[in-house]
């Protein structure tokens, strides 16, 4: 049997949980508030995710980005591919949050989604 | 050839440089840095010295009490903000009231007009802040402020205008005499380009590098040490918690510090003075900021240090004459030393200006430029307007409606203004010191990247090539995802 | 001059939640005065997700929760103007402002809404000695440069300061290719969000070192080098403790301070504490007609709580402007002791007080296993016990107004950080 100390990132409270492991299998979760701190518990120590948001550039918008995310968490270990995947990606505006930017961030079956409204400069702004 | 070239474009140079201007002469002007007012100039106490300080008969007493006596009319032509606000140099109790009597005495023969001693009652009614130690103070009527930056982009200005030739980024490394003048070889800092310059006569007027130039073409060597002065700037909610400039007697303790008001609102306590090996060594310490505190409180009580904005570090000219040294070499003619230029620099400039000038002048038998341009106008600063006139200047030109720092207020145009006119800035602190965007309570947090987008638009320059201040002090290294 | 029942300065989330309340509250004519191009404040350069669990019950980015609000006020058609800076207000609420296209113009307003936000310590008010080179940002300006210019002001990153905006800034110059070695805190705790550490820095193995500061910046243009040191219990360096790290960036997250420099020259008291004005129950400055909600008013840790506030500024302001000042009402201060640095509101008046009041405020140190603890003068009124309290997050306590009754002859509450259950 052993333990593992976590804090739950599930919401700004942060409760320490602590996870009792068995054989790798979760046999008691404490200290969390609430079920979401039982859930981020059971995933950390076995198959840890994150949401990843970054930055795409965006052509003909009113500012020169755009915020992205992931659609749902992805695993921990695919972060980086994540970002790296969406290095030379470039989006025209108007940009609306919940447009698909890559359906598929590196292999995770997870969409990479618009998480920001960019409203296309006017023919007048751009000149 | 030219007939005239001046190493170094701070305050003493281009002072120097706007004075030659008036006469039909090919002059350029060479500087290390980015933009003018890059060294000693842009790191001081912004005093005008009313001349009580220096020993009567040196350069330094003519030269301050002349360019002081200068400064009402040439802040009128340049349009530099500048006021008499007067300064007290503070006895305490535990200090000798002969050292005041003997600074009034030195004053007096220096021709300081209106000294005199104030007792603790009158002064403090003057300043109700001062420290309740100080038992009276010498009061000279005539000290005032200035704004270092304008001061000498003023000078830099009108000299430009009138035809000096300014190559910025250009470091001189060595001079010889030739046949006739002397021969310069410079190096690009940013490309590393050599250039050969040939001039008639030299000016040398570089700071704490002045010994260094002097050494290359006289046996008559002068030697400088970097004396290093640090100040705190606090925020303008402080900035009336004196209205005069507040010197201390010096003591067995030291020099003392000042605090003074700033021409723009700010309060500025400092400098310390230490001599230090490398020059430059524009650092700040901490024992040195501590030391600030400690110090001025002596003479001014109740000082919020909580509110200081920034804090920076000068290195000032000390020459081991302890003097000004100003005139031609004796065994280099035509190489002409404006050297050891230290406090009461900034007050004497005017009159350095005119003394080396003239100097020249003689030399080349130079005659008077007749359309010369005597006028600047600064940065025209919206503030100063009525609600009319200011959106009657909107109309005509709607970047005066947009702030861009909203510390110190300023908007699109004024930057604009800073960008496009001779001797234009070309970076965030050349920005800055012509406008104060960015030398606000935020120091440039909220309108850096606004700066910048300016900047790339109106130069135009690309956003990984805008710099603080110069070659090596870019912003930004990359784009996202490509560093 | 114009005329608006309504002047919201500022269209970040406070401005926004106070024009959507003062307008469900009945008011029509507001308008929201933003200097940015946009509106949604801070929020648009906010990139990273977690905002609006409160709020909306799931996780979103910061610029996603703004067009929650904005999505709002387009609704509703309240007027808003972008790019205008408020450069003036006056005690008896007249407005000035200035844009491109209106030039400099006056409004009359009958309320007035500070909702100004904060602005982040700079290394100047931090007094850092050291070399003033090139490279050395408030995590804020790194964030906007990163997240709405895309690009990048460093590559080797060091950190002062723990704040959340540093921690997420940790975070987000890592994933766009630099290399943060390391977060110094000159508190024995960290001023930031426990969640953020953990996925901010921990899953990037960028180091936290609490009880450190900044002692000296190398480089002449550009920074070359920082050098921490630890510090003392007087929060002065330790001599002999110094670590240099070579790099090219120093960012500070080292505190937000509301900005109130218009409430000062409208004349609004502000409390030394927080920086920001002080305020009754309904939100009100000293002066009036002029409401404060946001960071503005306090900095909070979390933007949900803001729209929260915000929202109460826009229905008292409503109120304010339908049926004027109330006539003088008992008035009752709230004294924060004992380990509570401040409490926002710090005037209750109990006539006029809403059926539940949250009374928001800070702790100074960090407490484990202890209370919160409220007394109406001697009586203790409430006792919530909290396993963990720091200075990084905000608490409360619910004033009811049924309680307060039983209480005529209040002259003062207090509430204190008391030991055990």
């Amino acid at each position: 049997m052993s333990t593992r100390e976590l804090t739950c990132i599930g919401c700004p409270l942060g409760c320490a949980v602590t996870v009792t492991l068995e054989n790798g299998d979760v046999t008691a979760v404490a200290g969390n508030t609430c079920p979401r701190g039982d859930a981020y518990a059971r995933k950390e120590v076995t198959n840890p995710t994150r949401i990843v948001t970054s930055t795409v550039r965006v052509k003909g918008g009113v500012v020169a980005m755009t915020n992205v995310k992931t659609a749902s968490d992805i695993p921990k270990d695919k972060i980086f591919d994540c970002v790296e995947a969406l290095r030379d990606v470039v989006v025209t505006a108007p940009v609306t949050i919940g447009d698909v930017i890559l359906p598929d961030a590196a292999g995770t079956g997870v969409a990479i989604v618009a998480a920001r409204n960019v409203a296309a400069l006017s023919e007048a702004q751009q000149q | 050839m030219y007939d005239v070239a001046i190493i170094g474009a701070g305050v003493t140079g281009s002072a120097i440089a706007r004075e030659l201007s008036r006469y039909q002469a090919n002059i350029c002007v060479i500087e290390r840095e980015e933009d003018v007012c890059g060294g000693t100039s842009k790191a001081n106490s912004a005093i005008i010295h009313a001349g009580f300080d220096a020993a009567p008969g040196s350069l330094k007493a003519r030269l301050n009490v002349r360019g002081n006596q200068m400064m009402d009319a040439l802040a009128k032509e340049l349009d530099i903000p500048f006021l008499r606000n007067g300064s007290l140099v503070t006895c305490t109790k535990d200090q000798d009231r002969g050292g005041l009597c003997a600074l009034l005495e030195k004053g007096r023969k220096n021709g300081v007009p209106d000294l005199r001693i104030l007792e603790r009652d009158e002064l403090a009614a003057l300043e109700p802040n001062i420290g309740d130690d100080v038992v009276c103070a010498l009061y000279a009527p005539t000290g005032g402020i200035v704004c270092p930056f304008h001061m000498t982009m003023a000078y830099a200005e009108n000299a430009c205008v009138n035809g000096v030739t300014f190559f910025l980024n250009t470091k001189v490394t060595s001079i010889r005499k030739a046949e006739t003048g002397y021969t310069i070889e410079t190096t690009h800092t940013d490309t590393g380009e050599a250039e050969t310059f040939l001039a008639k006569t030299v000016v040398n007027a570089a700071g704490v590098y002045a010994d260094t130039f002097n050494n290359m073409v006289s046996s008559h060597k002068i030697h400088i040490t970097a004396r290093k002065g640090e100040y705190c700037l606090l925020d303008k909610d402080a900035g009336t918690h004196v209205s005069h400039t507040i010197f201390q007697l010096p003591s067995k303790m030291g020099k003392g510090v000042l605090v003074t008001p700033t021409v723009h609102g700010n309060l500025l306590v400092g400098p310390t003075a230490v001599d230090v090996e490398n020059k430059e060594a524009v650092n700040t310490t901490q024992d040195g900021l501590d030391a600030l505190s400690r110090t001025a409180s002596l003479s001014v009580k109740n000082l919020p240090m909580r509110q200081v904005i920034t804090s920076f570090a000068g290195l000032r000219a000390h020459e081991d004459g302890d003097d000004f040294v100003i005139g031609e070499a004796p065994d280099a003619k035509g190489f002409i030393n404006a050297a050891g230029i230290e406090s009461p620099g900034l007050s004497s400039a005017p009159a350095i200006g005119e003394m080396v000038a003239e100097l020249v002048r003689g030399l080349l038998s130079l005659s008077e430029k007749p359309d010369f341009v005597a006028e600047r106008k600064g940065i025209l600063r919206p503030e100063t307007l009525s609600m009319e006139e200011r959106n009657r200047l909107i109309r005509e030109n709607p970047a005066y409606g947009n702030i861009i720092c909203r510390c110190e207020m300023i908007t699109e145009g004024e930057i604009l203004d800073a960008i496009h006119r001779p001797l234009g800035a070309r970076s965030l602190d050349g920005v800055k010191r012509r406008t104060r965007a960015g030398m606000g309570r935020c120091q440039a947090g909220f309108c850096s990247p606004r700066t910048m987008e300016i900047l790339e638009r109106e130069v135009p320059m690309r956003m990984f090539d805008i710099t603080k201040n110069g070659v090596g002090s870019n912003i930004v290294v990359g784009v996202n995802k490509e560093i | 001059m114009k005329q608006y029942d309504l002047v919201i300065v500022g269209g970040g989330p406070a401005g926004l939640a106070a024009a959507v309340s003062a307008k469900d509250s009945g008011i029509d004519s507001i308008l929201i005065i933003e200097r940015d191009r946009e509106l949604g404040g801070i929020l648009n350069q906010c990139i990273h997700n977690g905002f609006g669990l409160h709020t909306f019950k799931e996780e979103l980015t910061g610029p996603e929760y703004a067009s929650r609000f904005i999505d709002q006020v387009m609704e509703r058609g309240i007027a808003y103007k972008l790019n205008t800076m408020v450069m003036d207000i006056s005690p008896e609420k007249k407005v000035t402002a200035m844009n491109r296209e209106d030039g400099m113009f006056e409004i009359d307003a009958k309320a007035v809404i500070l909702a100004m936000g904060c602005r982040e310590r700079s290394r100047g008010a931090l007094n850092i000695p050291g070399y003033r080179p090139a490279g050395i940002y408030s995590a804020g300006t790194a964030q906007r440069l990163v997240n709405m210019e895309g690009y990048m002001p460093g590559r080797e990153v060091v950190i002062l300061g723990s704040g959340d905006i540093g921690l997420i800034m940790a975070r987000r110059m890592t994933l766009e290719g630099a290399k943060v070695k390391v977060v110094a805190e000159l508190m024995p705790y960290s001023g930031g969000l426990k969640r953020n550490i953990v996925q901010c820095l921990d899953d990037f193995g960028i180091p936290l070192k609490l009880s450190h500061t900044v002692v000296d910046i190398e480089g002449k243009e550009r920074v070359e080098a920082v050098t921490i040191a630890e510090v003392g219990a007087d929060r002065r360096p330790i001599p002999g403790t110094e670590e240099r790290y070579t790099c090219d960036t120093l960012l500070l997250s080292c505190g937000l301070i509301p900005e109130n420099e218009l409430s000062k020259s409208a004349g609004v008291s502000i409390n030394p504490i927080t920086s920001g004005p002080v305020v009754n129950d309904s939100l009100e400055t000293s002066i009036p007609g002029i409401f404060a909600c946001g960071n503005v008013l306090h900095v909070h840790d979390l933007v949900d709580y803001v729209s929260q506030e915000a929202s109460s500024a826009g229905k008292n302001a409503a109120a304010y402007i339908k049926n004027g000042a109330p006539a003088d009402a008992k008035t009752v201060e709230i004294h924060p002791v004992d380990g509570v640095r401040y409490t926002v509101p710090k005037y209750i008046r109990p006539s006029e007080m809403d059926d539940n009041l949250t009374v928001r405020f800070r702790v100074g140190d960090v407490y484990k296993n202890c209370c919160i603890a409220t007394y109406f003068d001697d009586a203790l009124i409430s006792r919530r016990k909290r396993p963990v309290m720091a200075p990084g997050e905000m608490e409360q306590v619910i004033l009811s107004k049924a309680k307060l009754s039983e209480y005529p002859d209040l002259s003062k509450i207090t509430i204190r950080i008391e030991e055990g259950e």
